[in-house]
């Protein structure tokens, strides 16, 4: 049983985010790096780079398809996981910790509230699978 | 799991990079029973096969299989099919899932003989053993004799006490088996095979390794490199057309393309930039639009992202510099020799 961090929160879209201040740190779930299968290509946004809520900041793929990655808050990116560009596959093997994907200092800092907590999350993939 | 034209099928077991090179390096099971069988029986069964099919029919002696296309009369296909020669007056094909029931139409408009078209697919379940160990694993299970089988041919016999059609056939570019069953019997083989396999480290395949594994092979896939708009010239499959075999469906339409010559043609590629060329994507040779990607995907036993793009005719030779718009960006590629990968004999 995956367990999801309480301290996050999700989107329906299947990201994540650990706030630390009005800093956000992004990535995706277990359970979409668990659809989207072995992680080989990821495509991640420069440094300074404005991004919006519930838009694409970029992409994971798989060896199936290709998958965007919709930014759970709105602001600019801060930091990228320089890592992931070698090794792609940590995305599949510590989705919640060592593959998170970018941080973004917030905007609007309130569209966290939006966000679904761990319970909701848990719910809202037990509905669709 | 994903819905394919009305089966629940798996896409991947335990991941598609690790099954592709279980199948690469020691054996696999998929569960093909979505694909679609049609028989064809009567004193004329294989003048008709022979009049719906591009390859030739009539060279098949009993229990060989040829790899064939049933067109339209322009040229384009109606499906690629597998056709088996069970007895003179009784041939069994093997068609893509999707179309099953348009062959079956297409087939029975075409029956102007003595023979009978049978929609055959609710009688057989199918399993695909595939890989260099596909003949041990499934060797522990049956009487017959599968190493004297050759390559696309098939026999009968019982596997693990079921009667079954055995051909050394398949869609991965390893050696391996296809099995036709009943359906009822489908899951207990289905786990045989798997532990008969076991010792060799067998693995249960999904649709994902089975696309990544023929498009190494460059094997076509209906929808993709072929379909109704493309002809068995443009696709690359000249091998598998016998103009001088008489009539078929089809054939004044290819006559005149091999006079006149075919525009596009298929072309395998490999990315030299960093990015996964995806069905559909455009291609542009020398910044102009050229082309579209028909399959495109990470190569896992090659550790190359590949693909196979259709191309003008004159632009389709090997060692082009080509680019694949990859979200907005052109990234360079290059064609390559195909098939990508082929296996040790």
């Amino acid at each position: 049983m995956t367990t999801y961090p309480e301290n996050y929160r999700y989107t329906k879209e299947h990201e994540w985010v650990l706030m630390e201040g009005d800093v956000g740190t992004v990535g995706i779930t277990d359970h979409a790096q668990n659809e989207l299968g072995d992680i080989v290509y990821v495509d991640l946004p420069k440094v300074g780079t404005r991004v919006e809520q519930n838009k694409s900041l970029g992409s994971v793929e798989s060896v199936k398809a290709v998958s965007d990655i919709y930014s759970p808050v709105s602001g600019e990116i801060v930091e990228i996981n320089q890592d992931l560009s070698q090794t792609p596959e940590k995305i599949n093997q510590d989705p919640h910790g060592a593959a998170w994907l970018v941080r973004i200092r917030l905007s609007a800092p309130d569209e966290v509230k939006q966000l679904m907590t761990a319970a909701e999350y848990r719910s809202h993939i037990g509905a669709e699978s | 799991m994903v819905d394919f034209g009305g089966w629940e099928m798996p896409v991947q077991y335990s991941g598609i990079i690790d099954e592709h090179l279980a199948v690469r390096r020691a054996a696999g099971l998929f569960d093909v029973s979505h694909m679609g069988e049609i028989e064809v029986r009567g004193p004329e069964a294989l003048r008709l096969v022979d009049f719906a099919t591009t390859n030739a029919a009539a060279r098949l002696k009993d229990g060989q299989a040829q790899y064939s296309g049933l067109l339209y009369e322009h040229g384009g296909f109606v499906d690629d099919v597998l056709v088996h020669r069970i007895a003179e007056k009784h041939f069994l094909l093997c068609v893509n899932a999707g179309n099953q029931e348009k062959d079956f139409e297409h087939i029975r408009s075409l029956n102007r003989f003595d023979a009978e078209v049978e929609f055959a697919s609710p009688k057989y379940a199918q399993l695909a053993i595939q890989g260099p160990y596909a003949l041990a694993a499934l060797g522990k299970l049956t009487a017959a004799d599968l190493g004297a089988i050759r390559y696309y041919w098939f026999t009968y016999g019982a596997v693990s006490g079921t009667d079954a059609l055995i051909a050394r056939t398949g869609y991965t570019g390893e050696d391996g088996f296809e099995i036709y069953i009943p359906p009822e019997e489908a899951p207990r083989l289905w786990n045989e095979v798997l532990e008969a396999g076991r010792e060799f480290g067998i693995k249960p395949c999904g649709l994902g390794a089975r696309n990544t594994l023929r498009l190494e092979a460059r094997m076509a896939l209906y929808g993709h490199e072929i379909d109704a708009s493309t002809t068995p010239y443009e696709a690359g499959l000249d091998w598998i057309v016998k103009l001088d075999k008489g009539d078929f469906v089809g054939r004044q339409a290819l006559l005149k393309q091999k006079e006149t010559g075919i525009r596009r043609k298929l072309a395998g590629f490999e990315m030299c930039g960093r990015g996964i060329a995806r069905d559909g994507y455009e291609v542009r040779v020398d910044g102009r639009p050229a082309g579209w990607v028909t399959s495109g995907s990470p190569a896992p036993a090659l550790n190359k992202n590949i693909g196979l793009c259709y191309l003008p005719v004159e632009m389709a030779t090997t060692g082009r510099p080509i680019q694949i718009i990859i979200r907005n960006q052109p990234v360079d590629a290059v064609t390559v020799e195909t098939p990508f990968y082929r296996r040790a004999k």
